[in-house]
């Protein structure tokens, strides 16, 4: 079926098979690799992106839904050239390992501070339910809070 | 940079240790080759042969950038920023010119055994800087000749060479050079004190690409007009295939065919949903076990008694008779890898040679497999290892790389494949269970006299394809029965408490009808869990502190020395003779692992009648370290990555499935459960030891100790609950 939406900004048209998960949509179709495939039940949120100002789990939102949506990906976060306070925090804290599961999380963590912009620990332990096995959550904590401050003072 | 007019034979240097060492070993026999196998273990006397030409591994380029081809797979613990400190030190650059690669099997450098180990730094860290220092001097001989100036009269800076008035840099050296074909000595390395990158905490090189999420993993791959493939496997363990016709598969949209081969099917479409939702429609015959696999089947067959035994450690005379004798027993079930990437592949076969893009710690058994299977040559495959989203040993197996090469050749186009996290489960390979049977006998003023060590467990080693490159020529099945135990499954049971006068450890395997293999840090965490809460009991036993008792157990040998020092610099760290205050605990645990010791303290608490771990502090000597942020995370990782297996992962079998097999039921760690981590570096010695797994062996032991010590409840199973 033929579906539209906007991506990072710019207007898409594709025609995919309906069932077809968003995740598949955007990177086997629209060629963005940044968004993750995990576990295909949206356990541990590799996949997550914004629609509509909402952090979602890609590959369990048939790419049906996304009809006229605005959605964000990882490399739409920040626009070109620049880094999200979240992207930069994660830098600052030298979060990333293996690096796999982050665009996920850095999507969660960005619509965390939208809706809560200083978020408490137990916010995050409350919103932040990805899955990373590197094992980089300590660091992650500190970023997520260097993240609001970031982005508080901009 | 002309390399065709490099002649690879005269830039051969000499290094590390050769396969060849370890190609005669079949002709030793059972002892010494059992004894040698331990040292292998134990010493990490692992055979590292790679090609060591320099042009293999650098090229540069005539801006002065310089490109490192890494036979070391970068799956998070940060080798190519630890190999990029490493290869600016002696090729006089700074280290951001330097970009890391990996490399592919087709231009190599190739790793003839893995990634992994925990043997990358200690096995590169002086053969990279003898290969920089090479290129080095290569540089020099070509800038004398250029510049009509004597060698002895050039310096290097920065990535110039200077002398006689006049200057150049590496890039204009290497566009402009010619002639490589001379032979340039080892050069000497610098010493420590000379060091201007080895020991600084840089940052990752690879953060910006990640964080910005670019496109640089295994399952990202791709070629153009890439088709995507499934592939179907056995439902239950032990179903076998018999035969099968492509059914209503054929017909369904987007299908472009059906393959079905000896042992293999296969279904090619446009898209991977369609080709997921094809392969259910494929008409199969599976012949189905008798008498479908059930966890108590797999506990009957992992338990010490049952199956094979070897004694791989005995001093003095064991004795475990009359008074003041302890017996306890450890259990830890089977785990998964729980890496966020799925194992996936593309390939692209056409004219009798295939490219193949994936996460994995070996290429160059993976580029075999793929090679017997298409039955072409090695050298007309090109494995290209990609990013990995997470290794772990997971990666150490790859028939999702076989699977895409022959969907390519089937139908003439690239191919994608990849397992469904259901598939990682049940069709993957998992952590081996482990039963453990400690005994003990003290003497009435609490010292042990005796401890013997039974640690039951199943293939580690032995079930992988790497076994052929540790043990060859021999086959998997003569390696076994020659060596007995699997090395893999036993690593971190050895006594190390070496104060006591008789000690033994015996090694019991059985097969499980199901692959088992590695998993960060082998048996180091179940058999340090056993260890480590055993000699807690027996410390609580006599009333002794459980630092002192350990302390006093650990002689005065190298490995003793080390085990001490980390348990005393943890210990002072958390302030161990303070008591924290009412409803909280302190655990603590040690081990020593590819020659690194670790000490680490949990503090924990109870939380709505669950075990909460508050913070953990870690003491690690790695020797010399390269990058103290980058062990740091390591150790950040191994405790995360053994907290979660320790508090909250078991898979168990029924019927012949993996139960669960999805993300959410089998429990991860979330970032709700991650301690505050406190890590105190030590550094003692020369030369780099192992990183990557050491620091996973004491936590669950040290959590499992501070339960105890807040309740009175000894938790002797893993994943450890405070309920049943």
């Amino acid at each position: 079926m033929k579906i539209e939406f906007t991506l990072n900004g710019t207007p898409q048209s594709v025609d995919v098979p309906e069932n077809m998960p968003l995740l598949w949509v955007v990177r086997d179709v629209l060629n963005l690799k940044g968004t993750k495939f995990g576990c295909g039940k949206a356990m541990c949120g590799a996949c997550t992106l914004h629609i509509d100002g909402d952090a979602v789990r890609s590959c369990s939102y048939s790419a049906q839904y996304a009809q006229g949506k605005n959605i964000t990906t990882i490399e739409g976060l920040a626009p070109e050239g620049s880094l999200h306070p979240v992207q930069q925090a994660w830098i600052d804290e030298v979060v990333p390992q293996c690096g796999y599961c982050q665009p996920g999380f850095m999507m969660a963590v960005a619509n965390l501070l939208d809706k809560i912009p200083n978020p408490s620990d137990e916010d995050i332990d409350d919103n932040i339910t990805n899955l990373c096995r590197c094992g980089t959550y300590y660091r992650m904590r500190k970023a997520i809070h260097r993240a609001a401050a970031l982005k508080n003072n901009l | 940079m002309a390399k065709k007019t490099f002649n690879r034979r005269k830039f051969i240097i000499r290094s590390g240790v050769g396969l060849g060492v370890l190609f005669g070993v079949g002709l030793l026999g059972r002892g010494p080759l059992r004894r040698m196998l331990a040292q292998t273990a134990e010493e990490t006397i692992l055979p590292f042969d790679n090609k060591f030409d320099a042009y293999l591994w650098f090229e540069i380029k005539p801006d002065n950038q310089i490109i490192l081809r890494s036979p070391k797979v970068e799956m998070g613990q940060g080798i190519f920023t630890a190999l990029a400190q490493i290869a600016a030190e002696e090729l006089e650059v700074d280290w951001e010119t330097i970009t890391v690669v990996h490399a592919n099997t087709a231009q190599g450098p190739i790793d003839f055994v893995s990634t992994g180990g925990s043997l990358s730094i200690t096995g590169l860290y002086e053969p990279l800087r003898a290969l920089a220092a090479t290129m080095r001097e290569m540089l020099k001989v070509n800038a004398a000749e250029l510049m009509g100036v004597s060698v002895n009269a050039l310096s290097v800076k920065n990535g110039e060479i200077v002398g006689g008035g006049k200057k150049m840099t590496y890039g204009e050296v290497a566009e402009k050079a010619s002639n490589w074909d001379f032979k340039i000595d080892q050069p000497t390395l610098k010493s420590k004190s000379q060091f201007k990158f080895i020991g600084k905490a840089l940052p990752r090189i690879d953060l910006v690409a990640k964080v910005k999420g670019e496109p640089i993993f295994g399952i990202d791959g791709s070629f153009p007009d890439m088709l995507y493939g499934s592939v179907l496997r056995p439902p239950v363990v032990g179903a076998k295939f018999i035969s099968a016709t492509p059914g209503k598969a054929a017909q369904m949209p987007g299908v472009i065919k059906v393959v079905i081969e000896k042992d293999f099917i296969g279904v090619v479409a446009e898209s991977r949903v369609q080709a997921e939702d094809a392969k259910h429609q494929v008409d199969v015959k599976w012949q189905m076990p008798e008498k479908l696999l059930q966890q108590a089947d797999v506990d009957a067959l992992i338990k010490v008694g049952a199956g094979n035994d070897v004694v791989i450690q005995t001093e003095g005379s064991v004795a475990l008779t009359g008074e003041n004798v302890f017996i306890r027993e450890y259990f830890t079930p089977m785990g998964a890898h729980g890496h966020i990437e799925p194992n996936g592949a593309s390939a692209h076969y056409q004219n009798g040679k295939v490219t193949v893009k994936l996460s994995t710690q070996v290429a160059n058994l993976t580029r075999k497999e793929v090679a017997n299977a298409l039955n072409i040559k090695e050298d007309d495959v090109d494995v290209q290892p990609q990013y990995l989203g997470g290794g772990f040993g997971r990666r150490l197996e790859t028939p999702h790389a076989v699977e895409a090469a022959l969907l390519s050749k089937a139908v003439g186009k690239p191919v994608h494949v990849f397992f469904e996290r259901t598939e990682e489960f049940q069709n993957g390979i998992l952590r081996p269970p482990s039963h453990n049977v400690l005994k003990a006998k003290l003497t009435k003023d609490g010292n042990i006299e005796s401890i013997e060590h039974h640690t039951a467990s199943s293939d580690v080693a032995f079930d992988s394809s790497l076994i052929s490159v540790f043990l060859k020529p021999m086959s998997n099945d003569v390696a076994k029965a020659v060596v007995g135990a699997d090395f893999g499954a036993w690593r971190g049971g050895m006594i190390q408490y070496k104060a006591i006068p008789n000690y033994k450890t015996v090694a019991w395997h059985a097969e499980l009808p199901f692959k088992t293999s590695w998993w960060r840090g082998l048996g180091l965490l179940s058999n340090t869990f056993a260890i480590e809460s055993f000699m807690d009991e027996l410390a609580h036993e006599t009333k002794q502190d459980p630092l002192a008792f350990r302390l006093k157990h650990l002689a005065d040998n190298e490995k003793g020395k080390l085990l001490k020092s980390v348990l005393k610099a943890a210990a002072q760290q958390a302030e161990w003779d303070k008591p924290l205050p009412a409803g909280k605990a302190r655990g603590i645990a040690c081990s020593i692992d590819v020659g690194t010791p670790v000490a680490q303290i949990a503090e924990v608490e109870i939380k709505d009648g669950k075990i909460k771990v508050n913070k953990v502090i870690c003491a690690i000597d790695p020797g010399l370290i390269i990058n103290p942020d980058g062990v740091k995370a390591q150790t950040e990782g191994a405790i995360i990555m053994g907290m979660s297996a320790s508090m909250f992962e078991e898979i168990t079998i029924k019927d012949g499935k993996m139960q669960p097999n999805t993300f959410g039921y089998y429990q991860m760690a979330f970032i709700r459960d991650a301690p505050e981590i406190e890590v105190v570096l030590l550094s003692s010695g020369e030369n780099p030891r192992g990183m990557g797994e050491p620091p996973i062996g004491p936590i669950g032991a040290a959590i499992a100790n501070a339960v105890f010590q807040l309740t009175g409840k000894r938790l002797n199973r893993i994943p450890l609950k405070l309920e049943g």
